[in-house]
């Protein structure tokens, strides 16, 4: 069950080896969650963030990817065998791709559009049947303000992300009245795994900030942030920026 | 049935079930449900125990018939789902009244067995369990069975076993005689905590109640407006001494915002209580809605914390324990932490397996459950109870961890023995059961 502050006490992080997604897992097993579910591709990497974990909660590791199209429906159901119910699923899952995809292998986009889109699309909508059965439950959705308007650089991986996000919240627009609810974060440049070949962007952030401020909207109830805060507002402006301005400045 | 989603009182935190209503008459028909079966009463526990994630409800507030009163012996025969408030209005003008009452009339019958409730009184009349005759047990496999006190093991274990035994159908309850509706109430103002705890303990009156000040840092932390009072053989209205009938007079809009109660309005309030407040013991004819239900005046008054709600901690730690009092005061002023209704009694002696009071104090507040680091606030508070031999009050809770029960409450052993016997196939559950392991998921 989740507490009537919010706080967890069965974790699923899909992307089990995210930065990210690792760091709000840790915080709240250090708010009392005592079952860690790691659920991920690479088993070396998941095996490794089991033992950072530390051993405050049990932590179960298991095998999950987004691309491969067999129901993802049994990934949950073998889940759920193993811990129970589901209070809380963290979507970490998303691939960035390579720069400029306008020069790519359609499959390489293919393949983006499958780990950021489709695939934990389809999980989540299993983990929302699931909750919905259970009647409890929540459900954060790592998206990113590269789908809020989507720019050249990334344009692949921002309108999987745009896709994402719509899917979160018409999720938690569905789920509403059942117990269930959705928090969509929205992070701007955060320094993790996935964008350590690049040079900081404006705002740039961490993954401890990125978990502390999910775990606050989870205490508060929240469904949609961003973080850091600020690029809230940068986004406002940039989404209504004249399309000829927004390509020179997203350049 | 219909899928409803469910809170407590403090409507924080909720999931979703399917309600039934139950009827007046026959027992309810159970289903087989892959989540289990829960009965709710008025919704007055403040966290998840009158919830059940995915399961059944079933709602036991139409079943709330007054079956008989044997006026010379005052014992009464009511359906679990009457409320105190019903059953006030109809025993009263009798000269009758509950022997144990919280601080709300607006629970039912049922809840004040499965939470095994206690009053201002509790030193000298004990809690709910020493006045109830008997009770008739929905049972697991469908059986009915009338449970009386020498039924020992499943008495102990329904009174103050959170709904998880069975349901309760209908009680008998044994009332205490008054001969007006005025209680003779003495208040006054204590500087600090120790006098405030003194002030408590030494008072021979009946029922006693101190509303504290949590929001200083300075050695007044811990003053407090300390009630006590006697039922009263005079009344003010002579002709009807034992008129008694109360009426909700506010209602507050639904929708309020969130925000409204934060530590400048707590500070307000506390100030404004405190300044309202005799200096000098002043001695007043109260009447007992006035005394007993002073927020029941005010109906939904838990809305007035907006959408995230609010949770009560509510401990209790035995005598020779005051030292633990004042750190988890202490914890609340330095965490500066906005705090509203806090409230301190004594308790007496105990007695059951689940049932919250001991012999010593309880103290329980409110806040709001969006007030950051609330959760290791309150984490620190548990450890600091659970060395103190203490526990916390499962009808108020919503955020204990499970592995603190066992700790706290140390016939917990006894209580899942004399539920896995009545219950096998674990169809009574509850969200509260769920969280803190005291029934299937
Ligand atoms: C303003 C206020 C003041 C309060 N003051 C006090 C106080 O001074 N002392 C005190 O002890 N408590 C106090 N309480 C708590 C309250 O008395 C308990 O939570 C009580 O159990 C609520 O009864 P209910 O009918 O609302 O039950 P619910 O909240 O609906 O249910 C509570 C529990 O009872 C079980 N239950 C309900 N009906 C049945 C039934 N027929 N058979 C089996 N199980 C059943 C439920 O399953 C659940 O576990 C207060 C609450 C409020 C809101
Ligand atoms: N870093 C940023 O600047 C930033 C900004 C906004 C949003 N985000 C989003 O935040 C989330 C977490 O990212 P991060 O920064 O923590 O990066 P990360 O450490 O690279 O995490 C990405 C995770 O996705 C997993 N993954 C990728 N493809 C998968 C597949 N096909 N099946 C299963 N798992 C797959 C990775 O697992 P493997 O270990 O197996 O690769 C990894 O666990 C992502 O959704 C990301 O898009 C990040």
């Amino acid at each position: 069950m989740n507490d009537a502050l919010g706080m967890p006490a069965t974790v699923v992080l899909l992307g089990g080896t995210s930065d990210i997604g690792l760091a709000i897992v840790g915080r709240l097993v250090a708010a009392g969650a005592s079952t860690v579910v790691l659920a991920g591709r690479d088993r070396a990497g998941l095996d490794a963030a089991a033992g950072r974990l530390g051993s405050a909660a049990k932590i179960v590791v298991m095998p999950y990817d987004a691309r491969s199209d067999t129901a993802h429906a049994s990934v949950v159901e073998g889940i759920t065998e193993q811990v129970g119910d589901l209070d809380l699923v963290i979507c970490a899952v998303g691939m960035l791709g390579e720069k400029d995809p306008i020069t790519q292998d359609p499959r390489r986009a293919t393949e983006v559009m499958h780990a950021t889109y489709v695939g934990p699309a389809s999980t989540l909508l299993a983990v929302a049947q699931r909750m919905r059965r259970q009647g409890h439950g929540r459900i954060v959705v790592l998206s990113s303000v590269a789908g809020e308007r989507v720019r050249a650089s990334n344009f692949v991986y921002g309108s999987a992300k745009a896709g994402l996000d719509g899917f979160a919240q018409g999720l938690g627009d569905a789920l509403a009245g059942t117990g269930v609810d959705v928090l969509v974060v929205r992070p701007g440049f955060v320094r993790t795994r996935m964008t350590a070949h690049l040079e900081d962007g404006p705002f740039a952030t961490t993954p401890e900030h990125v978990a502390s401020a999910t775990v606050r909207a989870l205490e508060r109830g929240d469904d949609l942030i961003w973080v850091p805060g600020v690029v809230r507002w940068v986004m406002a402006v940039l989404r209504h920026l004249p399309r000829a301005l927004f390509r020179r400045v997203s350049a | 049935m219909t899928v409803t989603t469910l809170s407590g009182w403090g409507r924080a935190g909720s999931s979703a079930a399917q309600v039934v209503a139950v009827p007046p008459g026959s027992p309810p028909r159970l289903v087989d449900h892959p989540r289990g079966t829960l009965a709710r009463g008025m919704a007055r526990s403040y966290g998840d125990a009158a919830r059940n994630a995915g399961g059944v409800v079933l709602d036991m507030t139409g079943r709330a018939r007054l079956h008989s009163f044997d006026d010379t012996l005052g014992h009464l025969r009511v359906d679990a789902g009457a409320t105190l408030d019903e059953v006030l209005r109809a025993v009263v003008p009798h000269g009758w009244f509950l022997p144990v009452t919280p601080g709300t009339s607006m629970i039912t019958v049922g809840g004040a067995i499965a939470a095994d409730v206690h009053g201002k009184n509790h030193v000298a009349a004990g809690s709910f369990r020493g006045h109830v005759r008997g009770f008739s047990l929905l049972l697991a496999d469908g059986s009915t069975r009338w449970v009386t006190p020498d039924d020992r093991e499943v008495f102990a274990a329904t009174l103050g076993g959170m709904g998880l035994t069975g349901i309760v159908l209908d009680a008998e309850i044994a009332l205490r005689r008054i001969t007006t509706t005025w209680l003779r109430a003495t208040t006054r103002t204590t500087d600090d905590l120790d006098a405030t705890l003194s002030a408590l303990d030494t008072s021979r009156a009946e029922y006693r109640i101190a509303t504290l000040d949590l929001m200083r840092t300075d050695r007044r932390l811990g003053r407090a407006i300390v009630e006590t009072a006697e039922h009263a053989d005079e009344s003010p209205d002579a002709e009807r001494p034992l008129a008694y009938d109360p009426a909700p007079h506010l209602t507050v809009p639904a929708g309020m915002p969130g925000g409204l109660l934060n530590r400048v309005s707590a500070r307000a309030v506390t100030r404004l209580w405190f300044a309202r407040a005799p200096r000098r013991p002043r001695q007043d004819l109260v009447d007992m809605a006035g005394f007993f239900y002073p927020l029941d005046a005010i109906a939904d008054w838990n809305r007035l914390y907006g959408p995230r709600g609010f949770v009560q901690y509510q401990f209790a730690v035995p005598v020779g324990q005051e030292e633990t009092v004042r750190r988890v005061a202490e914890r609340f002023a330095t965490a500066r932490c906005p705090t509203f209704v806090v409230v301190l009694k004594r308790l007496g002696p105990g007695g059951g397996m689940l049932s919250f009071p001991i012999d010593g104090w309880t103290m329980a507040v409110d806040i709001p459950a969006g007030v950051a680091e609330l959760s290791s606030l309150l984490d620190g508070c548990d450890e600091l109870v659970c060395r103190a031999g203490g526990r916390v009050y499962l009808a108020k809770d919503g955020r204990l961890r499970a592995e603190r029960v066992p700790v706290m409450y140390s016939e917990l052993d006894r209580w899942q023995q004399t539920r896995d016997r009545l219950d096998p196939h674990g169809r009574w559950r509850s969200d509260l059961g769920r969280r803190l392991g005291l029934c299937r998921s």
